[in-house]
């Protein structure tokens, strides 16, 4: 009888193995290395974003990555996730125009940005992206680090992964070697450099940690709802286990009699 | 003896059965509540929503004698910049006689700008007498074409079905010549 | 369902409605009084555990469609913003893609229970058969849903699954056709997608209604195999097993919020986080995790089915890896018929038993294999080749295997009743 229950407990084990590896195994082909892994503050069970790193990495977004990348599904009035009072949106969102109308005489106009307004992009549509870049469409990186696998390493990797052509692959003109890139040949010019950012709280203006910081703010970006999703989730798991501690007490003083 | 503990051992189990049953049932009854919250929430105004929940409104180009319909959380708001006639026909009406008893200083912030929210309180149509050339009903401010109800130039019932004065939205000055709603 | 004998109930309120309508007297046949055998392992709790997954899909679900727009300019977005902006979104939307996973856990380890314990077998085929039904369904619902947020995955899958459809000769382009509503996966396949995955769940509720009425008429099935012969060899359904069943699914939903909390996007793919573009299929399109056996099934099928040595072809490579899936389920229909066995629990098929934990460890192995790309290559062999070795188990397992045992394989002594039984395991633990 015990073998047959360790079986069984085997039996399910094995299957439950068999769904999380599918989804683990499924998509390591090509010869793209794997980015290595970060120490994210948002890692983990208790993991939390770093707000300081947010705010240094919006701005490295904003002068940096928003020159081509839109984040459309972003809204000025979302970084007050970020630290920031109500009035300093406003003010971040007033640095940008938008489009609107038409108006009573039929035309479209240009006003300054509010918060409810989304993420100005940096193209009308993705036609007029891709015209100004060579055919390359720059992606909306509002949710690039679910888009990606190991989302935030990747961005990291992808950031810092440029340098001259390894492995003998051969780079046409007006591409870059990069070693995350799948195929490892890549439109975008390597965007960051040493102080091209000005900080102001003192953190290094290094490539390294502009692309920490700006991987950090768009996992954000991805994941607005990570602390209050794991906060919440802690609690529905105490709440669960204890719940079948007390089904577990209940059904034993029941069957008890019974043997 | 040993019959006396056996009754004993079922008397204490049975009162921990009852614990545990009634522990099992509270906890039953916080777990489906703190699904079904979640679930009834989901229908309240969104955060996209609530963030529309407040208009701004140059006031600049409007004319005395002049109103003008603005929209704010999907409800029409008019907006009229009273003539000194129409102001002093406001005041100087009797309160007490009134359906609704308001006083025109109640319902305003500067008294040159009458700011309501334009739904008939009768049954949610809009009224007329907004733009110029419309009916403004017999005491020229607006008329519900639905069931007849006439409002004043305070945006107060006079006569007709509806039971209250057009709704005064929370509004505030940001500038002589801008207002903010909501 | 009405007529016959009344229960008698203090609460006047309670009896006078009961009167009229005897709803309580049913409840107090079906759940409370009704007799269940008194072995039931823990894999008699997935039946419950998947009667709450399904209600816990539509629940959420009617939550989620009141925000979702099925537009193919707006899915896509709709979905961002019940992520971001509504109230509760996320969790929703999270509770819903996963319990899809958690609904299809459940069922498979029912459907593998009934196997190992010859639940299939007389008199509970049309049981097993509406069981089957269900899981078709599931089937459909699941796939359809996951081409709603309009995702690079939904796109594509959408447009694989359906084209499998034009492996059919003669009707096979027009069927796709009349399927997508165009000449392309479109507007008019979103649009009716959302309809029936609106739609179809409700249909499975109902025919979860006849899987249990059936299952009340026969009674269950348990580890032993053998029917209950007297009062002593069952327990009431309450308070006995609503308490077991609770407990089971407490743990269950523990693992289940597990994923919803804490690696939401663990079960879903990267892919469905670009938005559908019809001109860019993505590297690898993999389906859903509970897809993937058939999915290496319908692969593993490369080779036509014709007169060698000519160009006649009877069965082309397509269309054997469409039979071969749609068969491979099919085949579950006719299980009943298959095995013929007179002894149902594997507990007592020692030689049953042995090939029923191949069939299991061959499709996990097919699940692998359908989640690698076609091309890939394990220990040095080709995984396609691995896949057809795994189909032509499957297969043999169901149409040679079955029979074969059922004339031949001798069994363990059965105990004489589950009451037995039980004393005998309470012995051999103590």
């Amino acid at each position: 009888m015990k073998m047959k229950r360790t079986f069984s407990a085997l039996l399910v084990v094995l299957a439950l193995c068999g769904v999380v590896g599918y989804s683990s195994s499924a998509y390591a082909a090509g010869d793209t290395p794997h980015p290595p892994k970060q120490d994210w503050s948002f890692s983990g069970m208790f993991g939390t974003y770093d707000k300081g790193a947010l705010q240094r990495g919006l701005k490295v977004y904003q002068n940096v990555c928003s020159a081509c990348h839109g984040m459309k599904h972003l809204r000025y009035r979302n970084l007050t996730a970020l630290g920031y009072n109500e009035n300093q949106v406003k003010n971040i969102a007033a640095q940008y125009s938008v489009t609107d109308g038409p108006n009573d005489e039929g035309e479209m106009f240009e006003r300054t940005a509010i918060p409810s307004d989304a993420f100005v992009s940096p193209y009308p549509n993705e036609a007029a992206a891709k015209y100004a870049n060579n055919g390359a469409y720059p992606v909306d990186l509002s949710l690039i680090t679910k888009a990606r696998h190991s989302g935030s390493d990747y961005v990291y990797g992808l950031l810092t992964g440029y340098s001259e052509p390894e492995h003998g692959v051969e780079v046409p003109e007006g591409k870059y070697y990069n070693k995350y890139f799948p195929g490892h040949v890549i439109s975008m010019a390597p965007p960051l450099s040493d102080d091209i950012v000005a900080y102001d709280d003192g953190t290094p203006t290094t490539t390294e940690q502009y692309a920490k910081d700006v991987a950090h703010f768009l996992t954000w970006a991805a994941d607005p709802y990570m602390e209050d999703r794991k906060r919440i989730g802690l609690r529905v798991i105490i709440f669960l286990l204890v719940f079948a501690g007390i089904m577990y007490a209940y059904k034993r003083q029941l069957w008890a009699d019974l043997h | 003896m040993a019959k006396a503990t056996t009754a004993d051992n079922k008397a204490h189990g049975e009162s921990r059965r009852d614990f545990l049953q009634l522990t099992a049932a509270a906890f039953g009854a916080v777990g489906v509540g703190s699904v079904a919250w979640p679930l009834v929430d989901t229908m309240n105004p969104a955060k996209d929503t609530l963030a529309l929940s407040t208009t701004e409104v140059d006031l600049s180009p409007i004319q005395v004698g002049q109103s003008i319909t603005v929209m704010w959380r999907g409800k029409p708001v008019f907006i009229r910049r009273r003539t000194e006639a129409e102001i002093e026909e406001a005041r100087s009406v009797d309160v007490s006689g009134l359906i609704d008893k308001q006083s025109d200083a109640e319902r305003i912030e500067r008294p040159e700008w009458l700011v309501v929210v334009g739904i008939c309180t009768h049954l949610g149509c809009v009224p007329v007498g907004t733009k110029t050339g419309e009916v403004k009903g017999d005491y020229g401010g607006w008329f519900c074409p639905c069931h007849g109800s006439h409002y004043d130039t305070s945006g107060r019932i006079r006569k007709g079905p509806a039971p209250k004065n057009l709704a005064v939205p929370d509004y505030e000055f940001l500038s002589d010549t801008r207002i903010k709603i909501g | 369902m009405g007529s016959g004998q009344r229960e008698k109930f203090d609460n006047p309120v309670v009896e006078w409605v009961d009167s009229r309508l005897p709803v309580f007297t049913l409840m107090q046949r079906e759940y409370g009084s009704f007799p269940v055998p008194k072995n039931f392992n823990y894999f008699w709790n997935f039946g419950a555990i998947a009667g709450v997954m399904l209600v816990t899909m539509i629940v959420t679900g009617i939550v989620l469609a009141m925000q979702y727009t099925a537009h193919t300019d707006l899915a896509f977005d709709s979905v961002e913003r019940i992520m971001r902006d509504v109230n509760f979104g996320w969790m929703l939307r999270y509770m819903h893609s996963n319990g899809a996973s958690f609904f299809f856990i459940a069922v498979y380890i029912h459907i593998f229970r009934g196997m190992y314990y010859g639940s299939y077998k007389g008199p509970r085929e049309l049981l097993w058969i509406l069981g089957v039904v269900i899981f078709l369904l599931m089937m459909a619902t699941a796939f359809i849903g996951y081409v709603l947020p309009w995702g690079q995955m939904s796109y594509w899958g959408a447009t694989v699954i359906t084209n499998l459809f034009s492996a059919l000769p003669l009707v096979g382009e027009p069927i796709v056709t009349w399927l997508w509503g165009g000449f392309s996966v479109d507007n008019p396949t979103l649009n009716r997608f959302f309809a029936l995955h609106y739609l179809l769940p409700f249909v499975i509720f109902a025919v979860v209604f006849l899987h249990v009425w059936a299952l009340h008429i026969c009674g269950s099935n348990n580890p032993e195999g053998i029917e209950p012969k007297s009062e002593q060899d069952t327990v009431s359904f309450h308070p006995y097993y609503t308490i077991k069943d609770s407990f089971g699914l407490l743990f269950f939903l523990v693992l289940y919020c597990l994923f919803v909390f804490f690696a939401p996007d663990y079960l879903g793919h990267p892919d469905n986080y670009i938005p559908a573009d019809p001109l860019v299929t993505p590297a690898h399109i993999v389906p859903e995790w509970y897809f993937l056996p058939f999915y290496a099934i319908l692969r593993a099928i490369t080779f036509e089915i014709g007169i060698p040595f000519t160009d006649i072809v009877f069965i082309t490579a397509k269309l054997g890896g469409v039979i071969a899936m749609f068969g491979a389920i099919a085949l579950w229909f006719v299980m009943p018929w298959l095995d013929t066995h007179p002894v149902r629990s594997a507990r007592y098929r020692p030689l049953y038993r042995t090939f029923f934990i191949l069939l299991v460890i061959d499709f996990v192995a097919l699940g692998y294999i359908g989640s690698q790309a076609a091309d890939a290559v394990l220990f040095g062999l080709p995984l396609s080749v691995m896949g057809l070795i795994c189909t032509a188990y499957y297969f043999a397992f169901f149409l040679v295997i079955l029979p074969v045992l059922s004339k031949k394989e001798k069994v363990k002594t059965l105990p004489n009743s589950i009451h037995d039984a039980v004393l005998a395991k309470n012995k051999s633990h103590s």
